[in-house]
C-alpha cells in the first residue's frame, strides 16, 4: 500500500516535470545555444589569438590579450570617453526625468497631453535621432544659426573632437529623460496625500516638502533609473558609429568601448583581442552596478 | 499640491511649454526639411516651413528599389520577434511561477544570471556560432536568437505568482491538459503584461542597431535603421533625402503610438515597478 502511494507519487512528479520542461523547452534551448555557450565561448576566445581564413583556427596566447590590453592607447581613450559619457549623462538626465516628474505632478491641466508629448523622443529609433541631430549640428545647421542670433560662439559640431562628444550627450540625455521621466512619475502618483498633509501642519513648505518628504520616498525609483541609466550609457553604441562613421572620429572623440569592440572584430579580425575588451566593459559594469548597490543599501541604512 | 498661487502656476505652464518646444523642434525641423528642395537646404536662412513646398524628396526615397525592401526586412523580423517574445516568455514564466519540475530554482537563478550579462560580450560568440549555422544574412539569424528574453520571463513570472489558482484549477477539472488551461484560460488574463511586452519587444527590435550591423552585411537583408545609415553614406549633404527616409521610418511607429500611447506609458511603469 504505501509502496504504491510512492510510486504514484513518483509518477505524478515526473509526469508534471515533463510539463515543466515541455514549457520551457524553447526558451532552454535559446538561452543555451545564445547565451550560456557564448558565454563559455567568450571566454575561450578571451585567451586566444582567433584567425579567420574560412574557417576558425586558434591559437592559445595565455594572457597575452590581456597584457595588450593595459598597454593599449585606444582602449584607454575609449575608456575615458565612455567614462566622462556616463559621468555627464547619467546624473543629467536622472535629474531632468525628476524636474519633468515633478512638474508634471504638480497639479498641472493636461497631465496626460504633456507627457504624450514628452515621450515622443523615446519611441523614436537611435537611427533617426542620430541622423537629425546631425543635420542640426551641421555647420550652418539650426543650432549654431541659433547660437550666432543669442551671439554665442559656434562650433563644429561634428568635426571638432572638442565638441563631437558633447553633441552626442545632449541628445542622449533629451531622448532619455522622458523614458525615466515616466518612471519617477508614476512613483510620485503613488505616494499617498495624508503624508503631504502631515507635513504641512507640521510647517514644511513646498521645497522642505519635496526635499524631505519626496526625494527620501522616490529613494528605490532613483536606485533603478541610476542602475539602468549606467548600464545603458555604457553600452553607448548605434549614435558614435552613425556619428563618426563607424571611426569613432574626428580624433577618437567618440570612440567608446563598445563601438572599439566592433572595430576590432569587424576591421581588424581580432576576436580573441575584442572579446578580452568585452570582458573589461562586463567587469566595469558589474563592479559600478554593485558599488551603487552598496552605497544606496549604505544611505538607506542611516 | 493643487493650491497654487496664479504665478506659481504660470511659471509651471510656461516651463512645460518651453519643454514642449524643446521636445518638438528637432521633430519639426526634420519634417519641414523632408519638405524642401535641396537650394533651400543648404541656404543660410532659417525657415520653418517650406519656401518652395515639394514632394520630390519622397518621390526620391521611393524610387529607391532598396528602400521597401529594408521596410520589409524590418516589419517581418519585429513582428517575428514579438509574437515569439510574448509566447515563449509567458510559457517559460508561467512554468516558474506555477509548474513543479526538477531544477526549477536552478533555471530561474540562471535566467535571472543572464540579466546581469552585457550583450556586448556574447555578440562575438553569437557571430561565430550564426556563421558556423550559416545563419549570417538571415532572418532566422536575427529572429531565434531574439525570441526569447530575460527580462520579460522574469516579468511575466512575477505576473504569474500573482494569479488565482482556482481557475487552473477548474480548468484542469474540466478536462483540459495543461497547454489547453495555458492557451485558453491564462492567456487571455495576461493581456496587461503581454501588451506591455509586446510593445517593448516591438520597439526594441523595429529599433536594434547593433545586432544587424553585425550579422547583416547584404543590402538586401538590411533593415531600415541600417538602410537609413548607408542612405547617409550614400547621400552625403543631401539631408532633404535622408530627413524623408528618416520620417517615413519613424511614421509607423508613431501611428502605433498615437493609438496606444497609454499602453506605452503603461509598459514602461510596468518594468519600473516590476524591475
Amino acid at each position: 500500500m504505501r509502496l504504491q502511494n510512492r510510486q504514484k507519487y513518483i509518477h505524478s512528479l515526473l509526469r508534471e516535470s515533463a510539463i515543466g520542461y515541455g514549457f520551457m523547452a524553447p526558451t532552454l534551448l535559446v538561452l543555451a545555444v545564445f547565451v550560456v555557450l557564448p558565454i563559455l565561448y567568450a571566454v575561450f576566445l578571451a585567451f586566444q589569438k582567433v584567425q579567420l581564413l574560412g574557417g576558425i583556427e586558434y591559437e592559445f596566447v595565455g594572457l597575452r590579450n590581456f597584457a595588450r590590453l593595459m598597454a593599449d592607447d585606444r582602449v584607454w581613450i575609449a575608456l575615458r570617453n565612455t567614462a566622462e559619457y556616463v559621468a555627464i549623462v547619467v546624473p543629467s538626465q536622472t535629474v531632468l526625468a525628476l524636474i519633468l516628474a515633478t512638474t508634471l505632478n504638480a497639479g498641472v491641466r493636461g497631465q496626460t497631453g504633456w507627457r504624450i508629448l514628452y515621450f515622443l523622443p523615446t519611441i523614436t529609433s537611435s537611427a533617426v535621432l542620430t541622423l537629425i541631430f546631425m543635420w542640426i549640428y551641421n555647420t550652418n545647421g539650426l543650432l549654431n544659426q541659433f547660437l550666432a542670433f543669442i551671439r554665442l560662439p559656434t562650433y563644429n559640431w561634428i568635426g571638432d573632437p572638442a565638441v563631437a562628444l558633447k553633441g552626442i550627450m545632449i541628445m542622449n540625455i533629451w531622448s532619455t529623460a522622458p523614458f525615466f521621466m515616466v518612471i519617477y512619475l508614476a512613483a510620485l502618483q503613488e505616494i499617498p496625500q495624508s503624508i503631504y498633509e502631515a507635513a504641512k501642519i507640521d510647517g514644511a513648505n513646498a521645497w522642505q516638502q519635496f526635499w524631505y518628504v519626496t526625494l527620501p520616498l522616490l529613494k528605490p525609483v532613483t536606485f533603478f533609473v541610476v542602475a539602468m541609466g549606467i548600464i545603458g550609457t555604457f553600452q553607448l553604441f548605434d549614435q558614435s558609429y552613425i556619428f563618426s562613421n563607424g571611426s569613432g572620429g574626428p580624433n577618437n572623440a567618440t570612440l567608446t568601448i563598445v563601438l572599439l569592440i566592433y572595430q576590432y572584430v569587424f576591421r581588424d579580425l581580432q576576436m580573441g583581442y575584442a572579446a578580452a575588451i568585452a570582458f573589461l566593459l562586463a567587469a566595469i559594469i558589474i563592479t559600478i552596478t554593485l558599488l551603487q548597490q552598496w552605497l544606496f543599501g549604505k544611505q538607506t541604512m542611516n | 499640491m493643487s493650491q497654487l498661487r496664479f504665478w506659481q502656476q504660470s511659471i509651471l505652464y510656461l516651463l512645460l511649454t518651453l519643454y514642449a518646444i524643446l521636445t518638438l523642434i528637432p521633430f519639426l525641423w526634420a519634417l519641414s526639411a523632408s519638405f524642401k528642395p535641396l537650394s533651400e537646404i543648404v541656404s543660410d536662412s532659417i525657415h520653418f516651413l517650406p519656401q518652395q513646398f515639394t514632394l520630390e524628396n519622397y518621390h526620391q526615397i521611393f524610387s529607391q528599389p532598396l528602400f521597401l525592401r529594408w521596410l520589409l526586412n524590418s516589419v517581418i523580423i519585429a513582428t517575428s520577434v514579438t509574437l515569439l517574445n510574448l509566447l515563449l516568455n509567458s510559457m517559460a514564466g508561467y512554468a516558474l511561477a506555477r509548474l513543479q519540475f526538477f531544477g526549477k530554482q536552478f533555471w530561474f537563478f540562471l535566467i535571472l544570471a543572464v540579466l546581469a550579462v552585457p550583450a556586448q560580450v556574447t555578440l562575438i560568440p553569437m557571430f561565430l556560432i550564426l556563421k558556423t549555422f550559416g545563419w549570417l544574412n538571415s532572418y532566422q539569424g536575427m529572429i531565434v536568437p531574439a525570441m526569447v528574453n530575460a527580462t520579460f520571463i522574469f516579468l511575466m513570472r512575477q505576473f504569474f505568482i500573482n494569479f488565482p489558482k482556482e481557475l487552473e484549477e477548474a480548468a484542469t477539472l474540466d478536462g483540459l491538459t495543461p497547454f489547453q488551461t495555458f492557451w485558453h484560460i491564462v492567456l487571455p488574463l495576461a493581456k496587461p503584461a503581454l501588451t506591455a511586452q509586446a510593445i517593448l519587444v516591438f520597439m526594441g527590435s523595429w529599433n536594434n542597431f547593433l545586432l544587424p550591423v553585425v550579422i547583416l552585411f547584404d543590402p538586401e537583408m538590411f533593415t531600415l535603421p541600417l538602410g537609413l545609415n548607408t542612405f547617409k553614406g550614400q547621400y552625403i549633404s543631401y539631408w532633404n533625402y535622408i530627413m524623408a527616409a528618416s520620417m517615413i521610418f519613424t511614421l509607423p511607429v508613431l501611428g502605433i503610438y498615437a493609438f496606444f500611447n497609454r499602453y506605452f506609458i503603461q509598459s514602461v511603469t510596468f518594468t519600473g515597478s516590476k524591475g
